[in-house]
């Protein structure tokens, strides 16, 4: 019942590249390669060896009895004279076969055996994960054994026994995947639509668990290998005069001082191949996405139009003197997305500045980049980023004059520590202070975020607050320090509409008593208008229109800030008439038509708008627009010959 | 079409009761707005009438006849919140929208009976693609998966998978939260039209109160998993009768800045 749960990947854009793509992306890479090549090789002479080697294999010379390497018998002959060479490669067919109607018999039975859980009642379902589990706690080798010793030694016991032993394993990882993939809302919205139990299963269960199914197949297969051979080096698994690379392993271990390349050659091929299904896995799981493949080194990217560089001059100079100032702050991603495309502000002291926009526009990253806290890929650059007089990039200050407060108060805090605690480590890393004083300064700022009883509540963990109590707590952890800037990334999303009112308080209340500065990002423009004197909006990494709060309901200049405006329903709308809409789409990272990014969608654009882009520039007192043609100028004027009348604000 | 009466409803979950004892009607053709903050069990409600959240007691008559939730689809459906978790990621929109459908799916569904696979299958996608239009996506999309698609366009989809199962009442748990505020009206405006269009019933759950007031007749307010007001739209919004209502509405922050923060 959370209000808005704006997750990370809600950023459908950035999700990636398509899954053909990356399945071709991942065999050109070394291990594709790798994998396929040893795929097709194992594949051929298992296909082969038998029909080409087999009858020398099977030719028994007693004339050549235990002889070792020679240039007729290049591994040597065993105690019947045949050629251990030809018998390696030979046994190759047999011991993958073994090998591959194990790990079937493990996975078929472990997803029988995973998927049951979902799919039977609740009593039954129990009843399975509870055998499964019980299986698990058992040691495998003992299992193994076990079951080799009940199915009685042969290749078929063998098979059994090993498929048996790689079910409750497999049963445990598919039960775990299915139970989250259950509690999904699609499988709710299908039951919702009286999807039965087996179309469920097929449809949505299993394509959602088979990526790290598989993986675990392929792994598993490795495993297998391995145990199915030691069974046979043990003589429980494959008998005479059927051999695979265990048996062989078997009857040339005894000469391994006489011969050693004739015991170590089976060895060899075990490991080979095992490794090889390790391969194909580590391929797999590339090619699904579980672990991305390193991205292209990034296109050479342009140089910085001189346009833009001159733009960034024009940050009004009186900045000069306030607490941030930032000019061309950019944010790179691999594969030349530029999510921040050169934005200049500055941030008075003592001031609350909200900055608006729409997901992807880059208003989270811009904080982040000020924070120094720029996810891994990401590149922050900037010709000047200062705060307080410090270059941020040589001095972060984050932790003592810098505060940052998270959209997921849970996220932000450790649960497993103390919310006191967590508090007090910023007064120790940061000021030196001493347990005691730290913890007691702790309890102070609790109390400060009007959190009742603050010493008690110290001692609390994160899971015994209200998230509007964990919000207070992170916004107390900011406090810890003497902050001049508090950057608060959407800080009531996460909470509900009665805690929102009273973050907001909070957070007017806190900049009042510090004389703090705020930076508030937010998506939802009537929560900016509450908190800031100044609201910053940006639209495809760019900062569109800087305006005074007060002018946001009735006097933006820019057409999108118009057009979001509009865009939400009040108290007052009327209901009996459709709401505005923007239509089109925001353009993505690196979509760049060298046009205002805005034109595809204005009603407003002309010809010049699509051919160059306008630059953040003054407009009126204290506001600067980058539009062409803003609104509430004369049609065609420049932007910054007309000023309307009396909007002199802040 | 059909009126939704929930009678007596009650959600526990274990010793903690998130929903009790709610009576509410939703007359036919009409929008219901269900607020309440966070905890307040609107979701709860919602869930229960679909069978998604254990009902203790009560019942949900649909058209003045009960529901049975055990067999096959109910008259009832409901799109979920979040449209990045809704779809599944592995199944075509076309497939998605076409589950839902009624048809051959359901085995013994007549019509179909002896009708060639193939006419089948073009009857099948020929509705899917008047489902896709209805919400406004190109039906030549339908062999895409939802990542391709924005998050507007997922609720949209999310919304003609529910529509094609041609329910008698629609809930819809905060379906533009998860929205941004420019995808929020389009999605809005096309509920909005639909509603009216098809003129099913419908339950609106929302925590804003504006967009409640913009779409609804009538509007209930939970608290505590009780109902604690209920009355017309414009009624309850400008002479709130209960004490959680009034916080709800001076908890609407609006565009016009307060004195206290410049």
């Amino acid at each position: 019942m959370s209000q808005e749960t704006r997750s990370p990947q809600a950023r459908p854009r950035e999700a990636g590249t398509a899954p053909r793509h990356r399945r071709a992306h991942t065999l050109r890479t070394p291990v594709g390669v790798t994998a396929l090549t040893g795929c097709l090789l194992v594949a051929l002479v298992a296909v082969l060896g038998p029909v080409l080697l087999g009858t020398r294999a099977a030719r028994i010379d007693t004339d050549a009895i235990n002889q070792a390497s020679s240039a007729a018998h290049l591994l040597g002959t065993d105690n019947l004279g045949r050629d251990i060479a030809a018998r390696v490669v030979v046994a190759t067919r047999l011991t993958l076969e073994l090998t591959l109607l194990a790990t079937a018999i493990g996975t078929v039975g472990g997803l029988l055996l995973g998927v049951a859980p979902a799919v039977l009642g609740r009593r039954a379902g129990r009843l399975i994960t509870a055998t499964v589990g019980v299986l698990v706690a058992f040691p495998g080798l003992l299992f193994l054994l076990f079951l080799a010793t009940v199915f009685g030694v042969g290749s078929t016991g063998a098979v059994w026994a090993v498929g048996l032993a790689m079910v409750p394993p497999t049963a445990r990882l598919v039960q775990n995947l299915t139970a989250s993939v259950a509690g999904a809302d699609y499988v709710a919205a299908a039951r919702i639509l009286g999807v039965g139990r087996c179309r469920l299963v097929v449809r949505h269960l299993l394509p959602n668990i088979a990526e790290p199914s598989v993986l675990y197949a392929t792994q598993a297969a490795g495993g297998i290998l391995v145990a199915f051979s030691g069974l046979s080096f043990l003589g429980l698994g494959v008998q005479p005069p059927q051999y695979d690379w265990g048996r062989l392993l078997n009857e040339q271990l005894n000469r391994i001082y006489v011969n050693p390349v004739a015991a170590l050659a089976p060895g060899l091929a075990v490991v080979l191949t095992g490794l090889m299904f390790g391969l194909v896995g580590e391929a797999l799981a590339q090619a699904g996405g579980r672990r991305a493949p390193r991205p292209r080194p990034a296109a050479p990217r342009r140089a910085v139009t001189p346009a833009r560089e001159a733009a960034a001059d024009t940050v009004p100079d009186a900045a000069d003197g306030s607490l941030v100032q930032v000019r061309d702050l950019r944010v790179t991603f691999p594969g030349g997305r530029h999510a921040v495309r050169g934005i200049s502000l500055g941030i008075g002291a003592g001031e609350a500045v909200g900055l608006v926009g729409e997901s992807g526009s880059g208003k989270s990253l811009s904080a982040l980049a000020l924070a120094d806290l720029v996810p891994h890929p990401g590149r922050t650059g900037a010709r000047t980023l200062r705060f307080d007089g410090h270059d941020l990039r040589a001095d972060p200050r984050l932790g003592t004059s810098l505060a940052m407060v998270f959209q997921d108060p849970m996220a932000a805090l450790n649960p497993a520590l103390r919310v006191g605690r967590q508090l007090a480590e910023v007064a120790e890393v940061h000021l030196g202070a001493t347990r005691a004083q730290a913890a007691a300064r702790a309890a102070d700022r609790l109390g400060a975020v009007r959190i009742p009883a603050p010493e008690r509540r110290a001692r609390q963990r994160p899971h015994e607050y209200s998230g509007g109590m964990r919000q207070r707590a992170v916004i107390a952890m900011g406090l810890m320090g003497q902050p001049k800037l508090i950057i608060a990334d959407e800080p009531t999303t996460a909470l509900d509409v009665a805690v929102q009112q009273q973050v907001l308080d909070l957070l007017a209340e806190v900049r009042a008593d510090s004389g703090a500065a705020l930076l508030l990002i937010s998506h939802d423009l009537a929560v900016v208008a509450q908190v800031c004197e100044r609201v910053l909006v940006m639209y495809a990494g760019l900062i569109v229109e800087d305006l005074p709060v007060t002018e946001l309901a009735r006097g933006a200049a820019h057409p999108y800030t118009r057009a979001l405006v509009g865009a939400v329903p009040t108290m007052t709308t009327d209901p009996g008439t459709p709401l505005a809409t923007i239509p089109g789409r925001p353009p993505e990272p690196g979509e760049d038509g060298g046009g205002c990014s805005f034109a595809p969608r204005c009603d407003r654009a002309r010809e010049r708008c699509h051919a160059a882009a306008p630059e953040l520039a003054g407009f009126g007192t204290g506001r600067r627009v980058a539009c062409w043609y803003p609104v509430g100028t004369t049609a065609g004027a420049s932007a910054v010959t007309t000023s309307p009348e009396g909007e002199t604000a802040s | 079409m059909s009126s939704l009466e929930l009678r007596g409803i009650t959600v526990r979950y274990g010793r903690f009761t998130a929903v009790q004892d709610v009576d509410l009607l939703v007359p036919e053709g009409t929008v219901t707005g269900l607020v309440g903050g966070s905890g307040s069990g609107k979701s709860t409600l919602g869930k229960a009438v679909v069978g998604l959240a254990p009902r203790t007691a009560g019942r949900v008559l649909v058209a003045g006849r009960e529901t049975d939730r055990r067999r096959g689809r109910g008259p009832v459906q409901l799109v979920f919140q979040n449209p990045y978790a809704s779809l599944d990621p592995r199944m075509g929109i076309g497939a998605a929208v076409a589950e839902a459908l009624p048809g051959p799916a359901a085995p013994r569904s007549r019509p179909f009976r002896g009708t060639p696979a193939r006419a089948r299958r073009a009857a099948r996608d020929a509705e899917v693609a008047r489902y896709l239009e209805l919400v406004g996506i190109d039906p030549s999309r339908a062999a895409l998966t939802p990542d391709a698609l924005s998050g507007g366009q997922r609720q949209r989809v999310a919304l003609a998978r529910a529509l094609a199962a041609r329910p008698a009442v629609l809930i819809a748990d905060e379906i533009t939260s998860a929205l941004d505020v420019s995808v929020q009206g389009a999605v809005l405006n096309l509920l909005r039209r639909l509603q009216r269009e098809l003129g099913f019933a419908m339950l609106f759950i929302s925590h804003n109160l504006a967009v409640v007031r913009y779409l609804s007749d009538q509007v209930a307010v939970l608290d505590g998993g009780r109902l604690v007001e209920c009355g017309p739209t414009d009624r309850v919004l400008r002479r709130p009768a209960h004490p959680t209502t009034r916080t709800l509405l001076s908890c609407v922050p609006t565009l016009a800045p307060t004195e206290d923060a410049s």
